[in-house]
């Protein structure tokens, strides 16, 4: 609101007036940089002084706190690295870091089946792309607990429709979220569905950037589309790729909903399939162990800062493709 | 005619295989919606249900019915504007700012905004509820909204979109002596109109979907996001699929709508960032 008025007030009489043109022909150009330090103090402030307060100290808060043991009444006191020791020995951590592994593992099937995906829609004079990109990136924009309800249904032991399909070719399907055995699949195989629409509107984009020329020179060298695919598209998309992956595995170790919902605390299998950020909750928010969930915050921060790290490193080497 | 006949019977197998993903893909959207409307009876019947034999719309009034639901609804409707509305338009400011401006610390305060986003948003969860209990927000709409309108990401979007667009525009304004917000409100602003849509639907998508922060900071029924209302509705409603699956459907289904209606600018957003970022 208090925008509008300064943007409306001075506009027409500077325009009009020749005031800024007198300075500039007087020979005295006014540099931007001269009035442009308190404008550019105003548009930064909000977003500034908000990423102070909600995540910038927050980020050393929960820093601070991983090394602090909170009492039941909320005080914290220093505990050292007490917290970093019993997450070493923490079979639960142990348990969600081999599990984002599997998580990570099966979601990566995702990234040849989306280069597949946009490889296809790239064809030239390919039919009906929009529809194709609509429908794949549709489970990417929808809700997770709505997801997550679906696919529980579907992956239901005893009225399932993945199970009666099951059926069909005599395979008798287990109860594949309470069996130990089979939940982080059935969650992984959601984490594939989910992420393939992304990663094609990555790859889309990547393979537009990759000159037509190359394509007509492999077809008149005889290249199948087949060959073209594995000898021209996969290896010029390499920077792609790998940020795909690396987002995939940054997405797996912050699994929350599916786990939450499609498994849940009293679930048989919640160890088999329990996450970093589902112990961070379950740690903070339903125990109050405020300092212990701190430190598996610190521990999802590093991952993730050591992902980003190799990602930028990697990407450098790979990239000028283009 | 000839050419328009081969045109579009080109790259059959493509299609093939791109219609069996696509039954992949959107197969669990239609198993939703038929179950939604099947009775009980149906939803565990074997050999399934495909059609359901008369539609029953008192699945939808049962979900309405077991929960503040429509209320639920309204408060991801509020939680969702605010966000969106907060995000792009501070990093429009921040990212205007940082694109086309020169200031003593340009360089380490975007550094800053930088590794900002490189934090996993769960590490600010501990401090963020500690706030918001300390301003008495717990188990309120405000507490809802209030962390997610400042987005570093979304700074660093609009600055790249910023970034792109060209300078003769800009200096002619100048010279005519167009001062910055001016330069910005009547100029930038509509130029960077693409790219403000853009994580515009893409913070739509997020508030949306959220689901962590709203078990952090609220439990009271009346003051959850429609995510949330999920969770409980499962609770109640165990193994009752067709109210499941009927609440999954009208939860999810606005922003559906909007990734429709805005869809190329969603996607444009996500190359942009992703593969530039």
């Amino acid at each position: 609101m208090s925008g509008q008025g300064t943007a409306t007030v001075p506009a027409d009489p500077l325009t009009d007036k020749p005031a800024g043109q007198r300075a500039r022909t007087a020979g005295r150009p006014r540099p931007p940089t001269r009035d442009s330090g308190w404008w550019a103090a105003v548009l930064l402030l909000p977003a500034a002084v908000g990423l102070l307060v909600f995540e910038i100290w927050p980020t050393f808060q929960t820093i601070y706190y991983s090394f602090t043991s909170w009492g039941a009444f909320g005080g914290h006191a220093w505990s050292g690295l007490e917290n970093y020791r019993t997450l070493i020995a923490d079979s639960d951590v142990f348990h969600a870091i081999v599990n984002t592994a599997i998580i990570s593992a099966i979601s990566l099937l995702a990234v040849p089946l989306s280069a597949v995906v946009a490889a296809l829609l790239s064809l030239p004079g390919m039919r009906g792309v929009t529809i194709y990109r609509t429908l794949y990136f549709l489970p990417v924009v929808t809700l997770p607990a709505a997801v997550a309800l679906t696919w529980k249904y579907l992956f239901n032991g005893d009225y399932g429709l993945i199970n009666w399909l099951l059926s069909k070719v005599g395979i008798d399907g287990p109860h594949w979220l309470s069996d130990p055995a089979t939940a982080i699949f059935a969650i992984s195989i959601v984490g594939v569905w989910g992420s393939i629409g992304y990663n094609m509107v990555i790859f889309l984009s990547g393979i537009r950037g990759i000159p037509t020329d190359y394509y007509e020179a492999a077809e008149l060298d005889g290249a199948g589309r087949v060959a073209q695919f594995f000898h021209i598209t996969v290896p010029l998309l390499t920077p792609s790729i790998f940020f795909v992956t690396v987002i995939t595995v940054i997405n797996s170790l912050q699994a929350f909903d599916l786990v939450y919902l499609m498994v849940g605390q009293t679930s048989p299998a919640i160890t088999r399939t329990e996450t970093l950020v589902y112990l961070f909750y379950q740690r903070g928010f339903a125990e109050h162990d405020g300092g212990y969930a701190a430190a598996i915050g610190v521990l999802l921060l590093l991952a993730t800062l050591i992902l980003t790290a190799a990602q930028f490193r990697l990407q450098r080497r790979w990239v000028h493709y283009g | 005619m000839a050419e328009s006949a081969k045109r579009r019977f080109r790259h059959p197998i493509a299609h093939l295989v791109l219609c069996i993903g696509a039954i992949f893909m959107v197969g669990p959207f239609l198993w939703q919606l038929s179950t939604s409307l099947q009775t009980f009876g149906e939803s565990v019947s074997v050999p399934p249900t495909f059609v359901p034999t008369s539609p029953q719309w008192s699945n939808l009034s049962t979900v309405f019915g077991a929960l503040p639901f429509g209320r639920e609804l309204l408060n991801t409707t509020v939680m969702t504007i605010a966000r969106t509305v907060g995000q792009v338009l501070f990093s429009a400011l921040a990212g205007f700012a940082f694109a086309r401006m020169q200031f003593r610390g340009r360089g380490v305060l975007f550094a800053i905004f930088l590794s900002v986003t490189m934090v996993p948003y769960q590490v600010f969860l501990l401090p963020q509820y500690q706030i918001m209990q300390k301003l008495g927000l717990l188990n309120t709409l405000v507490a809802l909204f209030l962390p997610g309108m400042f987005s570093a990401f979304g700074t660093f979007l609009m600055r790249q979109f910023f970034r792109q667009l060209p300078m003769e525009i800009e200096e002619a304004a100048r010279i005519d002596g167009a001062n910055i917000f001016q330069i910005f409100s009547r100029i930038m602003l509509p130029m960077a109109a693409p790219g403000m849509i853009a994580l515009g639907v893409l913070v739509v998508i997020w508030s949306w979907n959220d689901l962590l922060w709203p078990l952090v900071v609220n439990s009271d029924p009346r003051q959850m996001p429609v995510s949330a209302g999920l969770a409980s509705l499962q609770g109640q409603y165990t193994t009752n699929f067709p109210v499941l699956m009927a609440g999954s459907l009208v939860a999810s289904l606005p922003v559906i709508v909007v990734f429709v209606v805005f869809q190329r600018q969603l996607m444009s957003g996500i190359a942009f960032s992703g593969v530039k970022g």
